[in-house]
């Protein structure tokens, strides 16, 4: 059966190297800079409109650190020309979803709605990308729903707040080190003049990036652009700042968290690496996309199979490494210890996964596997519109270009196995390591 | 009340008297479901979906927790052990084999049933491969003691995870006193003796009782032809026991077991839960009229009610919805929120008010117009996508639709008008019948003060 089976699947190797090859991206400028993307999908009559600014928490600076975030939500408030609200009511009676995330690279605002509606989004996306009023009591009452959404995400969860102090650790001279949600202390100075300067500075056509996916004719969407966004005058947007990790190895660091609200202990281990943005060849981080593939990419991969299953010092652990980022970035492991295991054993034990991704090259069978998964996955993801926005958008704006998209399949398949040893060899090493713990109270008495 | 159209003829008039012209070069389309029956007549709901080389199989069974008996968490762990090694390959060799064709397997279990869900590409060899491996781990799962253990020590450790969320106990606490001595009243995440009690015989006891044709129904959606998928579903099934039907379910209760609950939790934040068991699947007539009064409530985002009265009025709570559940008997109607624990009784005051508002007064024409707009217009973007059809088809298949669900929730929600909230307001929502569960700081000692 084996060598069949093996035939089986370079066969299908085959076929997947024509299925994945997703749909064309149209792309057009306006003359004030915004830059659009429209991909086709006609599929039952809808379209996303995805709007992408070029800013989030990894501009800002203590003490405005949530800014963006702030911002977000004050764009639900009103413009010149239309009440707090309206923009909500009149997206849902068209019978649309909407909403908006911001993240450390960027702030995003999206429509899902029929493709025949597409004008209303756009119409009102370009009236509050440069008309927006911002009141003073509106942002007060906001504020408090800014608080409790921070309570709720962050300061009730235990792991929430742990993973705030991990990040905080690990991240040494990058913005990234900052939550998105901003510092407690900074949201409470915060003030509207702070909003207004970040909206003058950062909400500029030429910062900004429109994504377009869904049942549409590229050109009819690129004209709709024309009409409403023509209007909004170009400004130079600011250069977006700087923001290196120090780029020798930072050394080794630990944190240890006892929260009495903890019920659950975990082990949190990340390596200092660069992102796609940011690496001197590309190939170091397809190499370290592959590393983590190999290390949790499915039920077979080797952290399930040997943490979870094997040894069963484990209850779940996972691999991540974040390509994705305008800033030098983070590979990290996320793992539980089970009844059995502790979490210096489990710290040794995912050490050891990494120790030997340095040490051995990676098998042929196992990195056909991880490629055959890669490739699906690209396949099952054209399913989602909204998820290819959100590719395309998330490229834009770390400065990566949506054309990496089409490069993505060739630059996989030239990973070799002495690439991950390499690159395993170089970023994941101890001076680039920080280790979180977080433990129960219970656990540390 | 205002007329209404037709959806197609609404949404172009709509579209000429809005902002812009149109550039659509497709308006909403409603996919074309194709039902029949396989073995021991289990139902099959599948849609042809060309435009993306891949296909999404799921097998629901009446295998959901409310099958949990005395030991819940029961129908979970049987789910989760399922793939977990078949038909005398390990766990690891399983996952070689699938990953091999580049599909991917999940099981999951809610109260009301259990799903096994295949992903695929839809290319002959690799499919016909995943296909074999999801009949294989249907009907002949190892079930072994070493995974049984595994998985049950990870069930008892989320338990313990979800003890450290306010938000997480006031749902469980929500469920027990909506539902008393009901099965609904567990949740499908097990209980801390629940799990204690299980073991290998007694989840291949469950699987041998519960996986069978005759309490399964599928599901697909992809780039098949209908004889393709014909000979899926029979592939898929064909391993199972024809079996029986479970029994149907009892009643839930008319009156919750507790109306207020309240439990000390060290947060900042309160969490409140409020709901009653309120409609079951196949009563239409009064499902689509509660769905609209939900909508306006609380299930439209930051346009409903209760978002509108606690976050932009009054800043209490980041995150304030309901939601109503069908199930296939009573399924609950629930309104929960996170509020700073300081204004916690001004929240509870404010939910409840909403509540009794709309209890006495109904809805009238013109909110009844936005909310059912807004239903039959978002109604296409949970079709908009192959992941989005397999969800709506398994909802389809556990309860055993026509295959004209699908078709006739447009022309259902259009019809509804302010008399049928009405009825349906008095029938199903009695906020005297309510329970609240409140989680936070110093709840209790509030709560046990005289008013």
């Amino acid at each position: 059966m084996d060598l069949l089976y093996r035939r089986a699947t370079a066969l299908l190797l085959a076929c997947l190297a024509t299925a994945a090859g997703a749909a064309e991206v149209h792309e057009h400028e306006l003359d004030n800079g915004l830059d659009v993307l429209v991909e086709v999908d006609q599929r039952a009559g809808v379209a996303v409109s995805m709007l992408w600014y070029h800013v989030g928490a990894s501009y800002e600076h203590r003490p405005i650190t949530g800014v963006s975030h702030a911002l977000e939500h004050m764009m639900f408030k009103g413009t010149e020309q239309r009440g707090s609200g309206e923009f909500s009511r009149l997206i849902s009676r068209e019978g649309g979803e909407h909403n908006a995330f911001t993240g450390r690279d960027y702030t995003a605002y999206y429509e899902a709605l029929a493709a025949d509606r597409l004008g209303l989004a756009l119409e009102l996306e370009a009236e509050r990308m440069h008309q927006l009023a911002l009141d003073e009591a509106a942002f007060q009452r906001e504020m408090q729903v800014i608080r409790e959404e921070r309570r709720q995400r962050i300061a009730d969860s235990p792991e929430a707040r742990a993973f705030e102090r991990f990040s905080a650790t690990a991240h040494v001279a990058s913005p990234y080190r900052d939550p998105i949600i901003g510092w407690r202390h900074d949201l409470a100075r915060m003030g509207l003049a702070d909003l207004e300067a970040w909206y003058r500075r950062w909400y500029v056509p030429a910062n900004a990036t429109l994504v377009v996916v869904g049942a549409v004719e590229p050109e009819a969407v690129f004209d709709m652009a024309e009409r409403h966004f023509g209007a909004v005058p170009a400004r130079t947007p600011a250069p977006p700042p700087e923001g290196r990790e120090i780029n020798t190895a930072p050394g080794e660091r630990r944190v240890t968290l006892t929260l009495d609200d903890a019920r659950v202990p975990l082990l949190y281990m990340a390596y200092n690496t660069p992102s796609l943005a940011t690496a001197e060849e590309p190939r170091d981080a397809y190499a370290l996309l592959m590393a983590a593939e190999i290390l949790d990419g499915g039920g077979s991969a080797r952290l399930p199979e040997h943490l979870v299953r094997g040894e069963g010092i484990a209850t779940s652990a996972s691999a991540r490494y974040s390509a994705v980022a305008r800033l030098d970035t983070l590979f990290s492991l996320v793992a539980r210890p089970s009844d059995e295991g502790d979490l210096d054993g489990l710290a040794e034990a995912l050490q050891a996964e990494i120790r030997r991704l340095r040490e051995e090259p990676v098998g042929e069978v196992e990195l056909q596997r991880a490629v055959t998964r890669l490739m699906a996955r690209e396949v099952f993801e054209r399913d989602a519109p909204m998820g290819r926005a959100r590719q395309l958008g998330r490229l834009e704006a770390t400065g990566i270009g949506w054309r990496e998209r089409e490069r993505f399949e060739e630059r996989i398949r030239a990973v070799t196995p002495a690439d991950i040893q390499r690159v395993a060899r170089r970023y994941l090493q101890p001076q680039r390591r920080t280790t979180g713990r977080l433990l129960p109270d219970e656990e540390a008495s | 009340m205002a007329p209404r159209r037709p959806l197609q003829a609404a949404m172009a008039a709509a579209a000429a008297a809005a902002l812009s012209a149109g550039t659509a070069t497709a308006g909403p389309v409603a996919p074309e479901v194709q039902r029949w029956q396989a073995r021991a007549d289990a139902p099959v709901y599948f849609v042809e979906a060309h435009e993306v080389p891949m296909v999404d199989v799921a097998v629901v069974l009446d295998a959901g927790s409310a099958r949990d008996g005395d030991t819940p968490g029961l129908a979970r762990l049987t789910a989760r052990t399922l793939d977990e090694g078949a038909a005398g390959m390990d766990a690891g060799e399983l996952a070689r084999r699938l990953e091999d064709t580049g599909a991917r397997l999940s099981t999951s279990v809610n109260r009301s049933r259990a799903r096994v869900h295949l992903r695929s590409l839809s290319e002959e060899a690799p499919l016909a491969e995943a296909a074999t491996l999801l009949r294989q781990v249907l009907a002949e799962p190892t079930l072994g003691e070493a995974a049984v253990q595994r998985e049950r020590q990870q069930m008892q450790q989320a338990l313990r995870t979800q003890r450290q969320s306010a938000a997480k106990v006031a749902e469980r606490a929500l469920y027990e006193a909506m539902y008393g001595e009901h099965p609904y009243a567990t949740p499908p995440s097990g209980t801390e003796a629940g799990l204690a009690e299980l073991d290998r015989a007694r989840v291949e006891a469950f699987h041998r009782k519960h996986y069978s044709a005759a309490n399964a129904g599928v599901a697909i959606v992809g780039d098949l032809e209908r004889a393709e998928a014909e000979a899926l579903a029979a592939k898929v099934l064909g391993a199972l026991p024809a079996g029986e039907p479970a029994p149907a379910l009892p009643e839930p209760p008319a009156e919750p077991a507790e109306d207020e609950v309240r439990i000390d939790f060290p947060a900042e934040q309160t969490a409140i839960a409020m709901g009653l068991p309120a409609i079951a699947r196949g009563e239409e007539s009064l499902e689509y009229p509660l769905r609209v009064a939900n909508q306006v409530l609380g299930g439209g985002g930051l346009v409903s009610r209760l978002a509108r009265a606690m976050r932009e009025e009054r800043g209490l709570s980041y995150s304030t919805a309901s939601r109503l559940h069908v199930a296939p008997v009573r399924g609950p109607w629930i309104v929960r929120s996170s509020v700073k624990a300081e204004r916690t009784e001004e929240a509870l005051s404010v939910l409840r008010g909403e509540i009794r508002r709309l209890a006495r007064e109904g809805l009238d024409a013109a909110e009844i117009d936005d909310a059912v707009r807004h239903l039959t217009g978002s109604f296409p973007l949970a079709l908009a996508s192959n992941r989005g059809l397999i969800r709506q088809l398994s909802a389809m298949a556990a309860s055993g639709l026509p295959a004209s669900h699908l078709a006739s929730y447009i022309p259902r929600m259009e019809a509804v008008d302010p008399a049928d909230v009405r009825r349906a307001l008095d029938a199903r929502l009695d906020p005297g019948r309510m329970a609240t569960v409140l989680v936070g700081p110093n709840v209790e000692a509030v709560g046990a003060e005289p008013e």
